[in-house]
Formats: C-alpha cells, sequence, structure tokens
C-alpha cells in the first residue's frame, strides 16, 4: 500500500532528477491536493519543466517516487511509465513551447486529444460500421463543445499553425482537455499574452476548474497571474524547493525574493 | 533601393558565369584524344562564351523565379495552383448538375476503355504506371500520414513479387503435373503477399521504433539493400541473380490468354485494385487511426502527451504502408512473367518517394497525379531518355523550392458545424 493523505491526488517525495553531472531537480516533495490551483515557480533554469516531464513520463526521474489517486480512490506509482499510460490514467499537460499538431485544423486538434475515448482500429475504420460512424459525430460534437468553452468555436477549421498567438496557447489547453485529465498541468499558459488575453485566461482557468472537478498545476513567470489564481505555490531555485505556501506568504518570504533579485 | 538589388543580381550573375567556366573548362573546353598511344589536348574556345552566357542566363533566370516566389507568397497551401484548381472544380461540379454526372461518367469510360483502344504496349505502360501509383498510395501512408521516411520501400514491393514467384516456382510445375490449373496462384497471392509484406513491415519497423528523420531513413535503405542482397545469394530458394522466369500471367477462368489479352485483363485487374486502395486509404485518412498517424508525423512528444502509443502507430504504419506494396508486387510479377533482385533497387524506393513529393506528400489526387507524371511521361519522350535522370533532378528541385505542398496539396477535411447541435462532416477530393 502506497502512503498518500485521503485528499492528497498528486504526491512527489524524494524526486530527483540528474543530467551527465547536473542535477536539475535534487531531492523535491511536493503534494497536490484534489480541486486545488498550485502553482509552482522560480527563476529560469530551477528545473521547473523538467518536473513537468517527470510526471508526465517524458523522463525516468533518477530518484525518487511519484504518486497518484485514481478515480476510483486507489493509489498508484507513475514513475517509468510511458508518457501516452500517464495520459490514460488522467494526467494531462501543455507545453511551454508551443506543440500544436500545426498542418492540422483546430478541430482535428481536439479531436486528436479524445482519441482514447474512441475505440476505432483499423478494421473498423476502413469498414466505417454504423458504431464507428456515430463515434465519429460523438468526437467532432465533443471537440466542437470543448473549443466552445475556450472560446476558439470560430477558427473551427483553421490550421492550427494560421491561429493568434494567444489562441494557440488556448489551443493547447483545449487539446489537454480532451483527453478528460483529473489533473491538469500547465507549462506556462500565459507566456507570450498580453493583459488583456491573461486576465481571460485567468476567468478560464477558474471556470475549467469549477465545470471539470479539476485539479490544476501550472508553471508561470507572470506573478499577476500566479497571485491571482493559486491557492498554493511551491517555489523552486536550482533544482531544489526552497518555499511552500499561500500567496501572501510567499511574497515576503525572504528565501524567495533572494532567489529572485539575488542577495542584497 | 530595388536599382541597387538589379545591378548586384547582374553582378553575381556574372561571376557565377567566370566560375561555370572554371569549372567546366576541363570537361567542355580542354578536349583530349589518344591516337597510337599519344595524347594530344584540342582547346574548343568558342565554347568559352557558350557556357558563360549560359550560366548567367540560368542564374538570372533562377534569381528571378525566387523573386516572383517570394512576392507571390506561393508557399501559402490556401493559395496554391493546385488548391485553386481543386476548389474550381468543386465548385463547377457543385453548380453544374449535368456536368456533375457526365463528367465522371466519361472519366470513368476512358479509363474502361483505354486498354481496349490502344495498343498492347500502352496498356502495358498504363499497368506499370498504375502499379506505382498504388506503391505510391502505400508510401504515402508512410511518408505523408505517419511521417516516417522509409528509403527501403521496394523490399516490400519485392516481398510481393517474390511471394508469388516463389509460390509458382515450388508448387506450380508439381500442381500441372497433377492436372490442376496453376494460375489460380496468382489470386491466392494476392492478398498472401499483402499479409507477408505486412508482416516484414512489422518486422522492420521493430528495430527503427525509436528513430526518426534522417536515421530512420539511412536504416530503411540499409533493409532494402540487405534485403535485396539476400534475394540475390540465396540462389537455392530464390533463383539468385537471374531471378525467376516464365511466372504464369493470370489466366480467365481457366483460359489461358494471349499475351494481349492477359496485359488488357491484368489492366483491370489492376485498376480495380488501384480503386479499392484509393478507397481504403481515403477511409483511414479520415478516422481516429489516421489522425493518429498524422498526430505523429506533426509532434512526436506531443502526440504521446495526448495519449496515442507511439510503438503501435509506427506498427501500423509501416504494416499498412507495405500491404500495398505486397499486392503491387504480385501484379508486377504477373505482368512481367520475370522477377529478379534487379527489379527492386533503392532507385525503385526513391522513384516512388519522388512521386509521392512531387505529387503532393499526404494527398490522394497529388500522389496520383505525381506517379503518373514520372512514370507517363518518360515513355511517350522516348528522345531525352538519356537526360532522365537530370530532368527528375530539376523537377524535384523546383517542386521544393516553388511548391513544397506539391502538385496537388493535400486538401483538410472541413466540417461544417451549426450551432448548438447537428454536425455534418464535409468530404474532400
Amino acid at each position: 500500500m502506497i502512503p498518500m493523505k485521503e485528499d492528497t491526488i498528486l504526491q512527489i517525495e524524494g524526486l530527483s532528477m540528474v543530467f551527465g553531472g547536473l542535477r536539475a531537480i535534487d531531492n523535491v516533495d511536493l503534494y497536490i491536493k484534489r480541486g486545488e490551483i498550485c502553482a509552482l515557480i522560480g527563476p529560469n533554469g530551477a528545473g521547473k519543466t523538467t518536473i513537468f516531464n517527470c510526471i508526465t513520463g517524458v523522463y525516468k526521474p533518477t530518484e525518487g517516487t511519484i504518486a497518484i489517486r485514481n478515480r476510483d480512490g486507489t493509489p498508484e506509482y507513475i514513475h517509468g511509465l510511458k508518457p501516452h499510460v500517464i495520459n490514460k490514467k488522467g494526467l494531462a499537460r501543455t507545453f511551454q513551447n508551443i506543440r500544436l499538431f500545426s498542418n492540422m485544423t483546430v478541430l482535428e486538434n481536439v479531436m486528436i486529444g479524445r482519441h482514447n475515448s474512441l475505440t476505432a482500429g483499423v478494421f473498423r475504420s476502413i469498414f466505417r460500421d454504423a458504431a464507428t460512424r456515430q463515434e465519429e459525430e460523438r468526437v467532432i460534437e465533443e471537440s466542437y463543445q470543448i473549443l466552445r468553452k475556450l472560446n476558439l468555436h470560430e477558427f473551427v477549421n483553421e490550421r492550427a499553425c494560421n491561429l493568434p498567438y494567444g489562441a494557440q496557447r488556448r489551443l493547447e489547453i483545449a487539446r489537454a482537455l480532451a483527453t478528460d485529465p483529473f489533473l491538469l498541468l500547465l507549462d506556462e499558459p500565459v507566456a507570450g499574452m498580453n493583459p488583456q488575453e491573461t486576465k481571460e485566461l485567468e476567468e478560464t482557468i477558474h471556470l475549467i476548474r469549477e465545470e471539470g472537478h479539476l485539479t490544476i498545476l501550472l508553471i508561470e513567470h507572470d506573478m499577476s497571474l500566479v497571485m491571482n489564481v493559486s491557492e498554493r505555490i511551491y517555489v523552486l531555485d536550482y533544482g531544489r524547493l526552497i518555499a511552500e505556501g499561500s500567496p501572501g506568504e510567499i511574497k515576503s518570504n525572504p528565501e524567495v525574493i533572494k532567489a529572485y533579485l539575488g542577495e542584497a | 533601393m530595388k536599382q541597387n538589388g538589379i545591378l548586384k543580381d547582374i553582378a553575381q550573375a556574372l561571376l557565377q558565369g567566370l566560375w561555370f567556366v572554371f569549372l567546366l573548362f576541363p570537361l567542355l573546353v580542354m578536349k583530349v584524344s589518344v591516337v597510337g598511344g599519344v595524347a594530344s589536348v584540342t582547346f574548343r574556345w568558342n565554347n568559352i562564351p557558350l557556357v558563360f552566357v549560359a550560366a548567367v542566363g540560368g542564374s538570372l533566370l533562377w534569381r528571378w523565379a525566387l523573386r516572383w516566389n517570394e512576392q507571390k507568397g506561393a508557399r501559402d497551401p490556401e493559395n496554391s495552383l493546385g488548391v485553386r484548381i481543386q476548389n474550381g472544380v468543386s465548385a463547377f461540379l457543385k453548380q453544374n448538375r449535368l456536368a456533375r454526372v457526365v463528367l465522371p461518367l466519361f472519366f470513368i469510360g476512358a479509363l474502361l476503355a483505354y486498354p481496349l483502344i490502344s495498343g498492347m504496349y500502352h496498356t502495358n505502360v498504363m499497368i506499370s504506371a498504375l502499379i506505382y501509383v498504388m506503391l505510391a498510395l502505400g508510401l504515402n501512408i508512410v511518408v505523408g500520414l505517419g511521417g516516417l521516411l522509409n528509403l527501403g520501400y521496394a523490399a516490400f514491393f519485392a516481398v510481393g513479387a517474390y511471394t508469388y514467384g516463389l509460390l509458382w516456382k515450388h508448387t506450380g510445375p508439381w500442381l500441372a503435373q497433377v492436372g490442376i490449373d496453376p494460375s489460380w496462384l496468382f489470386w491466392i497471392s494476392l492478398p498472401l503477399a499483402g499479409f507477408v509484406a505486412l508482416l516484414f513491415g512489422v518486422l522492420l519497423s521493430l528495430p527503427v521504433l525509436r528513430l526518426r528523420g534522417d536515421y530512420l531513413a539511412i536504416i530503411t535503405l540499409a533493409f532494402g539493400e540487405i534485403f535485396r542482397m539476400v534475394l540475390q545469394n540465396s540462389g537455392d530458394i530464390t533463383g539468385g541473380a537471374t531471378g525467376i522466369s516464365l511466372i504464369p500471367r493470370p489466366w480467365f477462368f481457366g483460359i489461358q490468354l494471349t499475351p494481349h489479352m492477359a496485359a488488357i485483363y491484368i489492366y483491370y485487374i489492376t485498376l480495380s485494385l488501384v480503386v479499392f486502395t484509393i478507397f481504403v486509404v481515403r477511409r483511414i485518412e479520415n478516422s481516429r487511426v489516421g489522425r493518429a498517424l498524422e498526430a505523429m508525423r506533426e509532434d512526436e512528444i506531443a502526440c504521446e502527451a495526448m495519449g496515442i502509443d507511439l510503438v503501435k502507430n509506427k506498427l501500423i504504419t509501416f504494416a499498412l504502408g507495405a500491404f500495398w506494396a505486397g499486392v503491387a508486387g504480385v501484379l508486377l510479377a504477373a505482368q512481367t512473367t520475370y522477377i529478379n533482385p534487379d527489379s527492386f533497387t533503392l532507385w525503385e524506393s526513391i522513384m516512388v518517394l519522388m512521386a509521392v513529393v512531387i505529387g503532393g506528400t499526404g494527398s490522394i489526387p497529388g500522389v496520383i497525379a505525381g506517379t503518373l507524371v514520372l512514370k507517363l511521361l518518360p515513355e511517350y519522350f522516348r528522345a531525352l531518355a538519356q537526360y532522365r535522370m537530370l530532368l527528375y533532378g530539376v523537377a524535384m528541385i523546383i517542386v521544393i523550392l516553388f511548391k513544397s505542398d506539391g502538385l496537388i496539396p493535400r486538401r483538410r477535411t472541413e466540417y461544417r458545424l451549426e450551432q448548438e447541435g447537428s454536425t455534418s462532416p464535409e468530404g474532400h477530393l
């Protein structure tokens, strides 16, 4: 049995990731509670994205454990599993450097997110029986509803690469939502957005959390978003956790100020 | 400013002219002739101005074309000629009911009547072209949808041809002795070769699952060559370099056909199989499986993060691609009645890949057009046969620089979504 608190949905303990001689993450413990919006901040190169990559299976952690609480309440270790398996368990992510399927349409991008809610294999795709046709119609409708939620429905048939920057970021979120996650990992969702767009996305993040009963872990450099949206903040510096607490506590934490501004 | 640019262009063109004169001097100006063991050099000085003028002219033309391309924004896929023609045709068909009935009927009629009105030679040329269409459609699944560069594709073609050839070689004479018509081996071979090729596709994809791009290309290239070497050197089983000859053409319900009649028969078989291939490939393209393959082409990491199993996806890609090559191989063996390892060199793989790229990667009408251009034009311009490679190269460079989407680029499926509710996908092609 994995020791895990009842309300914890993601539990990282003793996580380390070593690249050659570099300890990118050093003995990090992280606990995310069900339903909260939690932020992971830190200066450039602190290892935030590396933690995301460990959680989502892109990297296999050198040491430590990562456990999730499944939908049915049973805890399970996920470190070392492949990215697509982890996604199927209900963890979805967006990417810091936008990674859309750029030559496909906006709707198709979201439809790919729904891949695992469909069942048609090669033969059923070729024969296209009634069940497969229904399934396809259903996925189109569902994907369209997700696009509406993120205010992208005007772009349905547009190629993803032709979208304005802010819309591309939103499409990344839409695509991740399409996989029906219980934990959403957002890697710098407002990077490069203007204040107006940031404000809108802030509302969107609240909205998707309420509607989808989601837990959200986000990496962000935009402090206004972090302070407004998150309930708890972890601060990372040189691969180590240096602080944890509410936005108010973090703002006045001397360690954090030192990490961001340097020693006086 | 613009004046300046033109002057700069001219100056660079002149420099390039001089450079070409220097480069080609030993080839076009000096001529060494050996008479009775004594070498003498003749200088053909009047070639110099010709080379110079040609190089300067070519360079200027090239620069002008690049400029023109930049200004026109020809790379914008929505704006390219192929897309506009496709849109124009579909708009015309939508408006004109008569044309919507008559044009396809005329097209189908022409395809069906072709072997009857043209001679045996032209029928055979068309059969080879159609076999290549099938190959290209198969490779299009691998390269166009899956984005996996496969340079060993001819190996699967060989698997198909040899499946039929070997099946006949080892059981045919015996069957004839016993008194059974051996021609039905052809019909057994069609699906069998497809599945054997599919099996080889899966076997090949296992070691290359982690590879992508250049590395994948090199490994598949090596696989293709190794496979050909094995065919060549295991003479006991495969007939070695001399191959397998006297493979029977298919019989028509127990009647042996004359070569001409057999060609017509094979034409119809090939045509229907091509239609079948188009049908299947189109179904796959617009399905859950096809979308997953395309996502893999676009971005492997994001694809995995969306819960798609890359290993399974790659196996599907290779298997589906190899299947059609296998079927096409049987047709080749039946048409030519003779196969040997030299029919399946790297060059065949490159030819098919070139057809896919020139036609339009991922686009079914594009791939068909590309193959027909590449296979039929050389047949009707035999006079230029010695410049074939040169022309292919030039065509390739021009397409990649000016129309990187190919002759007829892929059009994406558009979905018409009404506000609140009913959905209807609007197909393309």
